[in-house]
């Protein structure tokens, strides 16, 4: 046969080894974990770094600000917590452009719709109007954001038009609805969450409420302790029968990451951070972002719906003939994209109080969508997670928080913001072509 | 023939199929047999009909005319589910892979195994441990690590895994060497032995006359859309299989003795 086996040789297997090698953290490597530490080599050099990069990028930010921030403030208890809430709605909105990016494509209408339902939201709690219950409110916003969304998807998936143009249309309709809704009612185009009732303080606190310290405590003591026997007793169970899992030492750091994590936010939210007066406890939006953390990296990890959408992302005609039902899931993720952005707008209205036509709908897509790649998703499909959006939520809200601190204007704080993008985006296409060597069969 | 496609019925037969598509006519009256335990190597030109042929067996096209036996039983598979539940599986050429997904997610796409609502991932990681132990494909690193870390021989070693593991009686391979080298293409070869030792009824479309030889039990050409001989491999040899495919006939004096006997 004239094929030589020369084309199929790695190039430099070793260098690419020590290259990925040099990505694990060292203490991993000294103790040896064998068959993971490899499988976590394969899954570096194929693209899948994981949570590396932005934990070290979010541990700049910190360096960087805390330094140049006017009187360290930048790690100050006060200014942390504000950063969370802030964070929050990039969070959201990440997890929410996530579903989008994980099918490769994109949801660029999200800022508007999630805004749509936010307005929805806070003028059906209006006493003075309509004056329904906050739950009420808040199901009909989800439920419209989803509907959106679903028809977005319907026309993506059945017309075959791209999601681009599609959601740009979207983004286009939904401010002028937007903007439409705000005028309701006798508000001048200002609804707001001020109201004394204790209906519309609901929606007020999701944002700015805070739970009592000792109960934020035992809270947080039952979930780290909860999702660390969940880790610790599935993974012990795998290790029992002889199935590929972590070794002991790595489930032991997993757990104690969370644990700390844990910690940290509780320590620090509950520092008095009022001028006057006493200002303490976690804010409830950081259960209601844990809440949306859960339950979309069970539906995305653990049910056939979220395998399905990974599935599409890699290989949409392996999936097709697989037998799954390429246009249901893809306008379910559509749909789920909307309500998820519906959430995320809700915060940010409980967090200016109100609405009004100052929401930067199509700033908020792009900070989504850079937070999500920054957090390791990939624009290219069948990469990411939710933790990934939550994750660089935090870094572009960090990033946020610092420049506002350094007192800069709007203007280059999108410059700053445009950079990070693109340089996230960047990193994503580069490590995809190191992934894409892996999948020409230059590897043993 | 030999006494042992003799003693029993073949697992698939295929008798007077036709084919077309518009005015052109892809498939003439094509017989061919897949008994079980027997590799069989379809071999011909490009546009000879392989694929067609390949496609109406595993459902992606209808026949025209003619009949298909699964078990001395005719059978009308109407789409790949059909295939499926018969027990018929395609390997393509693409492999139909997701390369972030990782082995076991690959083997199970589309039939996922459930627990509580949620993918039972320890049911379905032994299941695919032990498909691939069975078919020795030993030298991946971890049955978890993404197929796009894996070499050509071993994804091609993954989608026959995936194919055989539903229980399936015959698989038929399309151009399983063509991407690969050498050592990669005797893995693959390897592996197809494997699967008639297990009783499979196996079919390999190839252009490549050397893994042919090296591999298959019976050859059966195709000439523009005919079936021109269907022989045990001991009959044939390479020049007679290479006339076969450019002229559809056999014109030496020794090839008439050879398609007398069969």
């Amino acid at each position: 046969m004239a094929r030589t086996e020369a084309p199929n040789l790695p190039p430099d297997p070793t260098a690419a080894v020590e290259a990925a090698q040099a990505e694990v953290p060292p203490e991993l490597v000294a103790q040896s974990l064998g068959e993971y530490a490899r499988a976590w080599v394969a899954r570096a050099r194929s693209g899948q770094s994981g949570v590396l990069p932005v934990v070290l990028g979010m541990v700049a930010i910190i360096i960087v600000f805390q330094a140049i921030s006017p009187n360290h403030v930048f790690l100050s208890a006060g200014n942390l917590v504000n950063l969370f809430q802030q964070s929050a709605v990039f969070m959201v909105l990440a997890m929410a452009e996530t579903f989008a990016l994980l099918l490769g494509e994109i949801d660029l209408s999200i800022g508007y719709v999630g805004a749509c339902g936010a307005v929805i939201a806070v003028q059906l709690v209006q006493p003075v109007t309509t004056n329904w219950p906050w739950w009420a409110a808040i199901i009909a916003a989800l439920a419209f954001c989803a509907a959106v969304g679903a028809v977005q998807g319907t026309i993506i998936t059945r017309l075959g038009i791209p999601s681009f143009i599609v959601t740009l249309a979207g983004f286009l309709i939904f401010n002028g609805v937007m903007l439409i809704l705000l005028l309701l009612g006798p508000f001048s185009g200002y609804p707001n969450l001020g109201a004394q009732s204790d209906n519309v303080k609901v929606l007020y606190n999701l944002m700015n409420g805070s739970i009592d310290p000792t109960v934020s405590w035992i809270a947080m003591a039952v979930i780290v302790i909860g999702v660390g026997a969940l880790f610790w007793f599935g993974d012990n169970r795998r290790r029992k029968s002889g199935l590929v899992a972590p070794p002991v030492s790595l489930s032991l750091i997993k757990i104690g990451l969370i644990a700390a994590a844990g910690i940290t936010v509780v320590a620090i939210s509950n520092v008095n951070r009022a001028n006057i007066g006493t200002l303490e406890g976690v804010p409830w939006v950081v259960p209601i972002v844990l809440a949306v953390l859960a339950m979309w990296t069970i539906l995305l990890e653990r049910t056939k719906y979220g395998r399905y959408v990974y599935a599409i992302g890699g290989n949409p005609e392996a999936a097709r003939r697989a037998g799954i039902n390429l246009a249901l899931v893809r306008t379910a993720a559509f749909a789920l994209c909307g309500f998820t952005a519906g959430i995320g707008m809700l915060l940010y209205a409980s967090y200016i109080a109100g609405m009004s036509n100052n929401v930067q709908g199509g700033q908020y897509v792009l900070f989504a969508v850079a937070a999500a790649v920054i957090g390791g998703a990939s624009l290219f499909g069948g990469r990411g997670k939710a933790l990934h959006g939550v994750l660089g939520g935090l870094v572009i809200g960090g990033i946020y928080n610092g420049m506002y601190l350094q007192g800069l204007d709007v203007q280059r704080i999108f410059i700053v913001t445009g950079l990070v993008l693109l340089a996230a985006v960047t990193i994503d296409a580069l490590s995809r072509r190191g992934g894409g060597a892996g999948a020409m069969g230059f590897s043993r | 023939m030999t006494a042992e496609t003799v003693a029993t019925e073949p697992l698939l037969k295929v008798r007077g199929l036709d084919k077309h598509f518009g005015p052109v006519q892809a498939l003439y009256q094509v017989d061919l047999d897949l008994p079980a335990g027997q590799v069989t190597a379809l071999c011909g030109d490009n546009g000879a009909g392989k694929s067609v042929l390949t496609k109406c067996i595993s459902g992606v096209y209808q026949r025209d005319h003619g009949e298909i036996f699964w078990e001395g039983q005719p059978v009308h598979i109407r789409n790949t589910r059909d295939a499926s539940r018969l027990g018929i599986e395609t390997v393509y050429q693409d492999l139909a892979l997701c390369d972030n997904l990782d082995i076991v997610q690959n083997m199970f796409l589309g039939r996922e195994r459930l627990r509580r609502e949620l993918l039972d991932e320890d049911s379905m990681e032994r299941a695919a441990a032990r498909t691939l132990a069975e078919l020795r494909v030993t030298t991946v690193r971890s049955i978890r690590q993404p197929v796009a870390s894996l070499s050509g021989g071993q994804r091609q070693s993954v989608a026959v895994a995936k194919a055989v593991m539903w229980n399936s009686k015959l698989v038929m391979l399309d151009e399983p060497t063509a991407a690969l080298g050498v050592n990669q293409t005797k893995m693959v070869l390897d592996l197809v032995r494997r699967l008639r030792d297990h009783g499979l009824a196996v079919m390999v479309i190839s252009h490549n006359l050397n893994d042919v030889f090296e591999v298959a039990d019976r050859i059966a050409v195709l000439y523009l859309g005919r079936m021109v001989i269907q022989a045990p491999a001991s009959v044939l040899d390479r020049q007679d299989v290479v006339e076969y495919m450019t002229t559809g006939r056999l014109s030496r004096a020794g090839g008439q003795v050879k398609r007398g006997a069969n």
